[in-house]
């Protein structure tokens, strides 16, 4: 199974607010507020670290998953967020936008 | 040798909305009555416009205003665009153009555009709320359509000043927040006192069997004033800025859930 990496889209403003993630797309202004595990995924989303760590270092860590099934649901919801440009998705790792870039 | 131009009289207009004067430039005296009429109570004085519009008057033809509005910019210059309005306006020069017919409805919408733009990058906003001042404070009741802006304005008594039974007008200041009196009505068709006040409060409003206010949780309290803040714009800067504002408002202003009976015993509890 081939690696999947995630990073955050630096296109959306965000925020955590007494625990909760919120999300709104610059694109279309629709507001997201993510459940744990998508900020979780949203958190740990860096462009570099392939989501099976995440799911062992992260998911499995803070709820009782049997980590394939974990993965699974883990690839599933970052396809989700992916789609509303919440998050960008690659089998490769996805580098950071240098400073001074656009946005 | 007979002249072959005439010069046309270009006559003009301040419209001053949340202390940001706006200049209309127009030739057709007509025009000039209709926003007078439209504007009342808005219309300033300013010899310093923030900014001014040359408005460029077209034949009526069937031109649909709920068309979806695209607002747009490129190179620093911003397109607004509706089925009945063309306008530009450049922020450097602080010059713009519309193109529309003789209708109060069709500026109407563009002045929202450019003042929920302008208050995007201040710190601002307008916000789908009533909003009125009691007390020397300004509070804000915001609801979609139906959800009661309409009913809290007509049950104000005598000593709440109305700002707008539709559109409210809130700028960051160096003291808090600022709410200001708007000529952008809803169903109470009656235009908002030319007034300000630190705003106090926001409710968001609920319908039900009771009266009562109870305060909500800042992340619901940013949902809900996100949910009712009008913005036209796809643009990233401002989104970010529209959505940075929302959570630095409630973090200084008491937002709550305001349910209540459509009577005017609701007011006992405001102010």
């Amino acid at each position: 199974m081939s690696k999947l990496f995630l990073r955050r889209n630096p296109r959306v403003a965000a925020r955590n607010l007494d625990g909760e993630m919120m999300i709104m797309s610059a694109r279309n202004s629709n507001l997201f507020t993510l459940n744990r595990t998508a900020t979780i995924l949203w958190q740990s989303a860096d462009g570099t670290t392939p989501l099976d760590e995440i799911v062992q270092n992260r998911i499995c860590a803070e709820f009782e998953v049997e980590p394939a099934e974990a993965l699974e649901d883990a690839e599933k919801l970052a396809r989700e967020l992916a789609s509303h440009e919440i998050l960008q998705i690659s089998e490769e790792p996805i580098p950071q936008p240098s400073a001074g870039s656009a946005r | 040798m007979p002249e072959l131009t005439a010069e046309v009289d270009r006559l003009s207009l301040v419209i001053d909305i949340g202390g940001m004067p706006v200049r209309v430039n127009t030739v057709d005296p007509g025009f000039v009555a209709i926003l007078q009429q439209r504007y009342s109570g808005f219309v300033g004085e300013s010899d310093q416009p923030e900014i001014e519009f040359d408005v460029e008057l077209t034949s009526p033809s069937f031109a649909d205003p709920n068309a979806p509005v695209e607002v747009t910019q490129r190179h620093g210059r911003w397109s607004l665009r509706r089925g009945d309005f063309l306008a530009e306006w450049e922020p450097a020069s602080r010059t713009g153009k519309i193109r529309q017919t003789a209708n109060p409805y069709s500026i109407d919408a563009v002045l929202r555009i450019v003042h929920s733009l302008v208050l995007a990058r201040r710190g601002g906003f307008l916000l789908h709320s009533a909003s009125a001042v009691r007390n020397g404070k300004a509070f804000l009741f915001a609801g979609v359509s139906g959800a009661g802006k309409t009913t809290i304005s007509r049950l104000a008594p005598p000593d709440a000043t109305l700002l707008t039974d539709e559109i409210s007008y809130v700028r960051k200041e160096s003291s808090g927040y600022i709410a200001h009196g708007t000529p952008f009505t809803g169903e109470l068709a009656r235009l908002g006192e030319n007034i300000s006040a630190p705003v106090a409060a926001l409710y968001l409003l609920a319908q039900g069997p009771y009266n009562r206010i109870d305060l909500i949780a800042p992340a619901d309290a940013a949902r809900g004033l996100l949910a009712n803040v009008l913005f036209f714009a796809e643009d990233e800067e401002l989104v970010q800025s529209i959505f940075h504002s929302a959570f630095d408002f409630v973090s200084r202003v008491p937002v709550s859930r305001l349910t209540f009976v459509p009577d005017s015993r609701v007011w006992e509890l405001i102010g």
